[in-house]
């Protein structure tokens, strides 16, 4: 019993990150129907930012802060020099150019920061609360209370803001969304900010736990995508269910079988899914009257 | 004219839609753009809300140049469209619907102009809380109809507002349009049910395969034997 209760806590750290990097894609899906494969590399940034900010003698709160900042900067900047320059082209193009840009902030990360593994100081100290036998890092609890936030505060933007409510509306409708006034380039600008910024903050919060490298955001954006598949693309519950899903099924995996295969889990899934449920869990189309 | 194109083209690829198409629509009137499928009426209207840019030509509004505006920029401007198909925001309610029409109105009086529209479509007051997706055609054409003028135009561009609905409801419809127009609404009203668009209308544009062939008053054009044969099967 501890020992499944272990591998639950530790599937629900990782699920949550993974449940961040799915909200980063079905934000940015849900406003042009492209898969941005740099959304792993905006973990990375929080991560490796803050992590150089303190060294430079920044106090923590501030170097996450700055660091999150940084990587909105970067979000728009993708943005503004990738995407929008290639307006109009057809979604496999724009999502390439994702992937182009995945591999060079990657190469950027190497020469700016280092390619070494690092860690944060965790924020509430290293000493564990035991439940039941298990063992719970503290840190945890601030991975998976800034999920929560997170997922709070974005739920509270889509439904009871107006700009939230023309984000959702360009996703439903881009040409009814256009004639009510929606620019849908600021839309779509908005995406990505909020992507990276989700990306970033989810990075900052696991730092302590997993470590961070230059080239962490490869394999995130991989299980954060199976994430996204599994709870239904475009659904933003979806993208947190899937998250914890795929955490949660990692550990089991990686603890009752083998650590060997841990990192296999997510594609089984992501082939299990395309096979048996290609919408996924929550992927569902509301009902509609045509 | 509060609107007017010169010579105005727009391409799909390689397919030309629009060869040159002149209209002019005056504060306050009704003009309604009859045709047969494909002649290029909704390429028209699209062209005018900017959601299909122009290839050539011009369109003017209230005398300043916006072939190249934006779609957003032309809403804040006073030009409101009504799609074909109607186009709801399918999964979210009808006040939600209501509300984004007058997004480029933020700060202005919209619960006023909400409840304008419930007193206009009674129905959609019954129906706020449902999901616009849930309404049958009738109701999503007016919460169509409902959401553009949220935006409180100057233009309301209206294409193929009786398209797929049963003839009383499609008549209704036509009813409210009448009644927009008697309230100084200026309309431009493309339809395929040419009989009931040009009865209501004060002048009318007939478009074939991209160019206007004729034009005149409304009653003019339904008289006309030419528009007889070829769109009132008379």
């Amino acid at each position: 019993m501890s020992e499944f209760l272990q591998f639950l806590f530790s599937g629900l750290t990782v699920g949550a990150v993974y449940a961040m990097v799915a909200l980063g894609f079905t934000i940015i899906y849900n406003a042009s129907e492209v898969i941005n494969f740099a959304q792993g590399e905006f973990v990375m940034i929080g991560g490796m930012s803050s992590v150089f900010l303190l060294s430079a003698g920044v106090p923590l709160p501030l170097a996450m802060l700055a660091a999150v900042v940084i990587a909105v900067g970067i979000g728009l900047a993708l943005h503004a020099l990738a995407i929008e320059p290639a307006r109009g082209a057809s979604v496999v193009t724009l999502i390439i150019i994702t992937i182009g840009a995945s591999i060079l902030l990657r190469g950027l990360a190497q020469v700016v920061f280092d390619r070494q593994f690092h860690s944060l100081p965790a924020f509430s100290g290293d000493v564990p609360i035991t439940i039941a036998g298990a063992a719970l890092l503290p840190q945890t609890l601030w991975v998976l209370g800034g999920a929560l936030v997170i997922v709070l505060a974005l739920g509270w933007f889509f439904t009871r803001t107006l700009t939230g409510k023309a984000v959702m509306a360009t996703a439903h409708n881009r040409l009814a969304a256009q004639l009510v006034g929606v620019n849908v380039r600021f839309v779509l600008m908005l995406s990505f900010g909020l992507s990276a910024g989700i990306g970033a903050i989810a990075g900052v919060l696991v730092t302590p736990i997993t470590l961070t490298s230059y080239d962490v955001g490869t394999m995130l954006a991989l299980k954060g995508f199976a994430a996204a598949i599994l709870g239904g693309l475009g659904s933003a519950a979806g993208a947190v269910l899937g998250g914890l899903l795929v955490g949660i099924a990692e550990a089991m995996g990686a603890g009752y079988v083998s650590s060997e295969y841990k990192d296999a889990i997510a594609f089984v899934i992501i082939l299990l899914v395309l096979f048996f449920l290609p919408r996924g869990l929550l992927g569902g189309k509301a009902a509609e009257r045509v | 004219m509060l609107l007017q194109t010169r010579g105005l083209t727009s391409h799909y690829g390689r397919i030309q839609a629009l060869k040159g198409v002149d209209i002019a629509v005056g504060e306050g009137e009704l003009v309604a753009l009859v045709g047969a499928n494909g002649a290029g009426k909704t390429t028209l209207l699209r062209t005018l809300s900017g959601v299909q840019p122009a290839s050539g030509g011009s369109v003017a509004y209230s005398g300043a140049d916006i072939t190249a505006s934006a779609p957003y920029r032309r809403v804040a401007l006073g030009i409101a469209q009504v799609p074909e198909g109607r186009q709801v925001f399918g999964p979210m309610s009808v006040e939600d619907n209501l509300r984004l029409g007058a997004y480029r109105r933020r700060g202005d009086d919209a619960e006023g102009a909400l409840e304008a529209q419930f007193a206009r479509f009674p129905v959609l007051k019954q129906r706020r809380a449902q999901a616009a997706g849930t309404l049958s055609g009738g109701e999503q054409q007016m919460l169509a109809m409902g959401r553009a003028l949220m935006a409180r135009p100057r233009l309301l561009l209206l294409d193929e507002p009786s398209m797929g609905l049963a003839p009383k409801i499609a008549e209704q419809i036509l009813d409210i349009v009448c009644g927009l127009r008697a309230d100084g609404m200026t309309v431009f009203l493309v339809e395929q049910n040419a009989f009931a668009a040009l009865s209501i209308a004060d002048r009318g544009y007939v478009l074939e395969t991209g160019r206007v062939v004729l034009e005149g008053a409304g009653r003019d054009l339904l008289a006309d034997e030419q528009v007889q044969q070829a769109y009132l099967g008379v």
